[in-house]
């Protein structure tokens, strides 16, 4: 039997979920027995491959580059998990939601420098006017809320979707977890 | 009918039979006899106010859901507590209050110790469907001792309540309608500049994080509203 394709996405988020995601130690050795990690921070791929059985995404959308990544993601991906607290909430990335871009930008790359004060615009993508979940753009098949999901978290649900067992996903994890 | 008999009311709470002193809510009822029916605004030893509807429940005969916290007993009652449309009316309210304001809990002073988000897990919460509004909202943080985070705030109004009713202060208050409602101390004033008797009950009442003691670092901050119906006791035996 050929392996199952899992690939992890990093959007707007602090890498803690992929970090909680390594946690899962030497049970690491045993998932790779049967999913090839395809695309991922953690590995060296360069382009979303075609057909992904399970895709993991990490972070919320906050910029131009983000909705389009996670709106190609979708088309090639049988599950969509989003993974942690930003990529279901918004989380601490939407905490600029009521201030707006232009205040927290001004504030990180005018007020803050201390030499050639200047907003980026140039090969960084533009940014969203508010930070928003995943599933408010893309159809979202398991939500796997805390920040971070912890690695037992990880192994319970990854054990049921890679199976196809039974998932009570409110047992194991809550916002904030 | 004589005096006894109108004073015992019988009902049934999810095909359970239950007796009720006259004048009881189904609330009190139901947890009289172990039956879990989820609430948030209410608080044992506040007066009921019915403001957050997660227990609302179904009353055969009657097609509106009623919340039982204010809800008298009546002979021959049959409430039902938990079906499937209950449960989804709940999962929708706690959605509505998620996305009203900002409840980021990861890093919220009541992370692990609100009931808000307890209740989230509790109902089976995994995502919000509905857009959050992110609104701006204020902190103020001239108390000496407290601060209120009102993008944390769900106005159950359980610290107005406790002001005014057990503490005789009535320093909190709501100001303004619907969606823009907030709590306010004295005539909005500055909570530092306020007449507060700095007894911090609102603090230990509050279910989510609006209200917290400053003394507490990072997400270290259980609070104990059990001291109410104690208070209430030790009041009424004087």
């Amino acid at each position: 039997m050929s392996k199952l394709k899992l690939a992890t996405v990093w959007l707007d988020g602090c890498s803690g979920c992929h970090m909680s995601f390594l946690d899962m130690d030497e049970r690491l050795l045993e998932l790779a027995e049967i999913v090839d990690v395809v695309y991922s921070p953690l590995v060296d791929t360069k382009k979303f491959p075609d057909e992904v059985d399970i895709t993991l995404v990490e972070g919320a959308v906050a910029s131009v580059d983000d909705e389009k990544k996670i709106r190609k993601i979708r088309d090639h991906s049988k599950t969509l998990v989003a993974m942690g607290d930003c990529a279901i909430t918004g989380n601490v990335p939407s905490m600029r939601n009521p201030i707006g871009p232009e205040a927290i930008l001004d504030r990180a790359y005018i007020q803050n420098a201390s030499a050639q004060a200047q907003i980026p615009c140039v090969v960084v993508p533009k940014l969203l006017r508010v930070v928003r979940p995943i599933h408010e753009f893309v159809k979202v098949d398991v939500f796997l809320p805390g920040c971070p999901p912890s690695a037992d978290t990880f192994h319970t649900a990854l054990t049921a979707l890679i199976n196809g067992g039974p998932l009570d996903i409110p047992a194991l994890t809550r916002f904030g977890a | 009918m004589s005096q006894v008999e109108s004073d015992v009311k019988t009902l049934v709470i999810d095909e359970q039979e239950v007796s009720a002193q006259a004048g009881q809510t189904i609330l009190e009822v139901a947890l009289e006899n172990e039956i879990k029916i989820p609430t948030l605004c209410h608080l044992e030893g506040l007066s009921d106010v019915g403001a957050c509807r997660l227990c609302l429940v179904e009353i055969k005969g009657n097609s509106k859901l009623l919340p039982a916290c204010v809800t008298v007993v009546q002979e021959g009652m049959e409430v039902s507590t938990n079906s499937e449309r209950l449960q989804k009316h709940r999962r929708t309210i706690l959605e509505l209050l998620f996305a009203e304001r900002n409840h980021i809990c990861s890093v919220c002073v009541s992370n692990g110790h609100c009931e808000l988000q307890t209740l989230g897990q509790e109902q089976g919460l995994t995502h919000v469907r509905l857009p959050y509004r992110n609104p701006e909202l204020g902190v103020d943080a001239s108390h000496e001792r407290f601060t209120v985070d009102h993008n944390r705030c769900i106005l159950c109004t359980r610290c107005v309540r406790v002001c005014a009713e057990i503490e005789g202060a009535h320093v909190w208050d709501v100001m303004g309608r619907g969606i823009n409602s907030v709590v306010i101390t004295d005539l909005h004033e500055e909570w530092g500049k306020s007449t507060c008797t700095r007894c911090g009950k609102c603090v230990q009442v509050c279910p989510t994080g609006a209200l917290f003691d400053k003394s507490k670092i990072g997400s270290d901050h259980p609070k104990y509203p059990d001291f109410l119906p104690y208070l209430n006791l030790m009041r009424e035996a004087q």
